[in-house]
């Protein structure tokens, strides 16, 4: 376990860290231009030798800074994990430094956070979407992107003319049904969450 | 090119090649090969684009995403306890270890303590979960290596595992029987006397599994040396459980960081040497010994008492007659089935012993039953993203071994 002696060496030593909690396990805010500094520090200096995940959360559209990127580390010495917040500076074209040259795990877990927010990463071998396909125009994990999904054309020409067929979004107006649990009955009448899609609303797209 | 030059370097040493500049040989064609994404040897829906010198890869394109069904997404749009079905369908050939580390996941968030009763079931399903992966696992290894019988043997035990976890859950294969704060539904009558005997039966099915695989020498020419992961590239490309531990690397999170009440119980953490197919075959297949083993002492020590979190009021809903003959249960009911168990805001990040390896879940709540944002961190997505650095060099026809040997699932892979 990672012990409060470690934890204020690690702040004295970097002063671009900042202390959030240390509650399941330590978290740490880290200056954007020392993201690869401090992974290069965990991992030849600490014992952190496992990028156990990388990922990114979206605090929605009218949030001062709208993406942020957390990765977490992992010590077989320390037995513990050490989580890292970095946030994005630009809104529109949000980029973070790759940590894939120090470890090679995070080339997978960096393609599939650009795939899902549109987050880049610089000086990445090989930064292009992973789940979804090359041509798909949308970040689907995105808060404004609808559960339903969004019209969007197949990517192959020859294909769609001879099938007609392009992706269609799906409508969860059957579900899953949530309560609010605030306000008046009539408000907190359980609900599907995404209701950008229903009989009193248009389809998004 | 120089003569001399083409002879000294074997034509499957890509990297000495590339170091003498040499892009292409002296009437030599290369073939760009598309290898799914329905095949047999990619369990699922895997594509790999090869490029092929003859019969040896040189270059591997992994793609994904055929079976992204936008699982987070899902997750930010119902509450806790909706999103177990989903997890069912992560690592579907391990469905009951998925539920329990998710539902752990989520009771960390909240600090709940669950009775050992509850931690012993988990940790029993969690175990016949591991063997019946690792059986199919091992079953379509021997088969993708050209032996069939192994196959059959592993599949007969899987059966009985799924009439057994039939009468726990009332499901075969997707389960759901965890639930925050509990599991759904208390083991039944004579249910553990059934584990008991199946436990007993089962060390019979892997020896014979061994004598058909183990000392085969067809089987050894297949998988001695081919897929070689070292150590260091192991834990670069965040490898974990067997395909891990198969390369000398002694990390097991049941031991290392226990949860659900592992460190009550005796057993060992097999470790390959080399880290080849045969390895990693040799490390599933003592895993199994490892976990009857387990099976055996929760067995013998299997405590009493409320198989939930009782004190949990706005987290677990009570057991059926009591919502039936109580307003105040009935009301706790009503609330956690509309809106969902009641979660403090905060982040987790819980990982799992999975078969497969570490599963992990983070979690952002904001409050109340629906989270805010939920990553599941999929073992079988990182251990497959080696295959680009480790599968140039060898010959076409080992790749259903290596694929074989890493024991992926796309559903976990592509969520």
């Amino acid at each position: 376990m990672i012990d409060q002696d470690f934890i204020d060496e690690l702040l004295a030593k970097h002063s671009y860290l900042g202390f959030i909690s240390h509650e399941d396990c330590l978290t740490l805010s880290c200056n954007r231009d020392h993201w690869v500094d401090f992974a290069t520090y965990l991992s030849l200096e600490e014992t952190f030798d496992l990028l156990v995940d990388l990922t990114a959360i979206d605090h929605g559209e009218d949030a001062e800074i709208r993406f942020s990127v957390v990765c977490h580390y992992y010590s077989r010495v320390h037995h513990d994990y050490i989580r890292a917040h970095v946030e994005c500076a630009s809104n529109e074209n949000p980029e973070i430094p790759s940590l894939s040259s120090i470890y090679p795990s995070a080339d997978w877990h960096e393609r599939e956070t650009f795939d899902m927010f549109g987050i880049r990463f610089s000086n990445h071998p090989n930064m292009k979407r992973i789940l979804m396909w090359d041509e798909y125009p949308y970040f689907p994990l995105r808060k404004d992107f609808p559960l339903a999904g969004i019209d969007t054309p197949l990517p192959a020409p020859d294909v769609v003319e001879v099938t007609k067929a392009s992706v269609e979004p799906a409508p969860m107006m059957g579900g899953p049904f949530v309560s609010s649990g605030s306000g008046p009955m009539s408000d907190s009448e359980p609900r599907a969450k995404d209701e950008s899609w229903t009989e009193k609303s248009e389809k998004p797209g | 090119m120089s003569p001399t030059t083409t002879k000294e370097i074997s034509i499957g040493d890509v990297a000495a090649r590339e170091a003498a500049g040499i892009t292409q040989m002296e009437g030599e064609e290369r073939m760009a090969l598309n290898v799914g994404p329905s095949h047999p040897t990619t369990h699922g829906v895997l594509r790999l684009i090869l490029e092929l010198n003859g019969d040896m890869i040189e270059k591997c394109e992994p793609v994904l995403g055929y079976l992204h069904r936008g699982d987070e997404k899902i997750a930010e749009n119902m509450t806790y306890n909706q999103f177990v079905p989903y997890t069912d369908r992560l690592d579907y050939l391990a469905p009951l270890a998925n539920n329990v580390a998710y539902a752990i996941s989520v009771e960390k968030l909240t600090g709940l303590e669950l009775p050992e009763r509850c931690q012993a079931i988990r940790v029993l399903v969690c175990e016949l979960a591991r063997i019946s992966s690792h059986l199919l696992g091992m079953g379509v290894f021997g088969m993708d290596a050209g032996a069939w019988t192994p196959f059959m043997y592993t599949f007969t035990e899987r059966e009985k595992l799924y009439t057994l976890f039939e009468e726990l859950t009332g499901a075969r294969f997707t389960t759901s029987y965890t639930r925050i704060g509990g599991v759904a539904r208390d083991i039944p009558d004579g249910w553990l006397d059934r584990v008991s005997k199946f436990c007993d039966e089962l060390p019979l099915a892997t020896d014979e599994v061994e004598k058909l695989l183990t000392r085969n020498r067809i089987f050894l020419d297949r998988t001695e040396g081919i897929g070689q992961i070292s150590k260091e590239d192991a834990l670069a490309y965040g490898l974990t459980g067997p395909n891990l531990r198969a390369s000398g690397i002694d990390l097991d999170l049941r031991k290392d960081k226990p949860y659900s009440g592992y460190e009550k119980y005796d057993f060992d953490v097999p470790i390959g040497t080399r880290g080849d197919c045969y390895d990693r075959y040799l490390v599933r297949i003592e895993e199994v010994r490892q976990s009857i083993r387990i099976i055996k002492q929760v067995i013998a020590d299997f405590p009493s008492g409320a198989w939930y979190a009782e004190d949990a009021k706005k987290i677990f809903a009570p057991p059926k007659e009591k919502i039936l003959s109580s307003m105040e249960e009935l009301i706790q009911n009503f609330m956690i089935v509309t809106e969902g168990p009641q979660i403090p805001s905060g982040e987790v990040y819980f990982e799992a012993e999975n078969p497969k390896g570490a599963l992990g879940f983070y979690i952002v709540s904001k409050g109340g039953g629906v989270p805010y944002r939920m990553k599941i961190r999929a073992p079988s997505f990182c251990n497959l993203s080696i295959l680009e650095k480790l599968v140039p060099g060898h010959l076409l026809s080992d790749i259903t071994v290596i694929l074989g040997s890493l024991d992926f699932v796309m559903g976990e892979c592509d969520r």
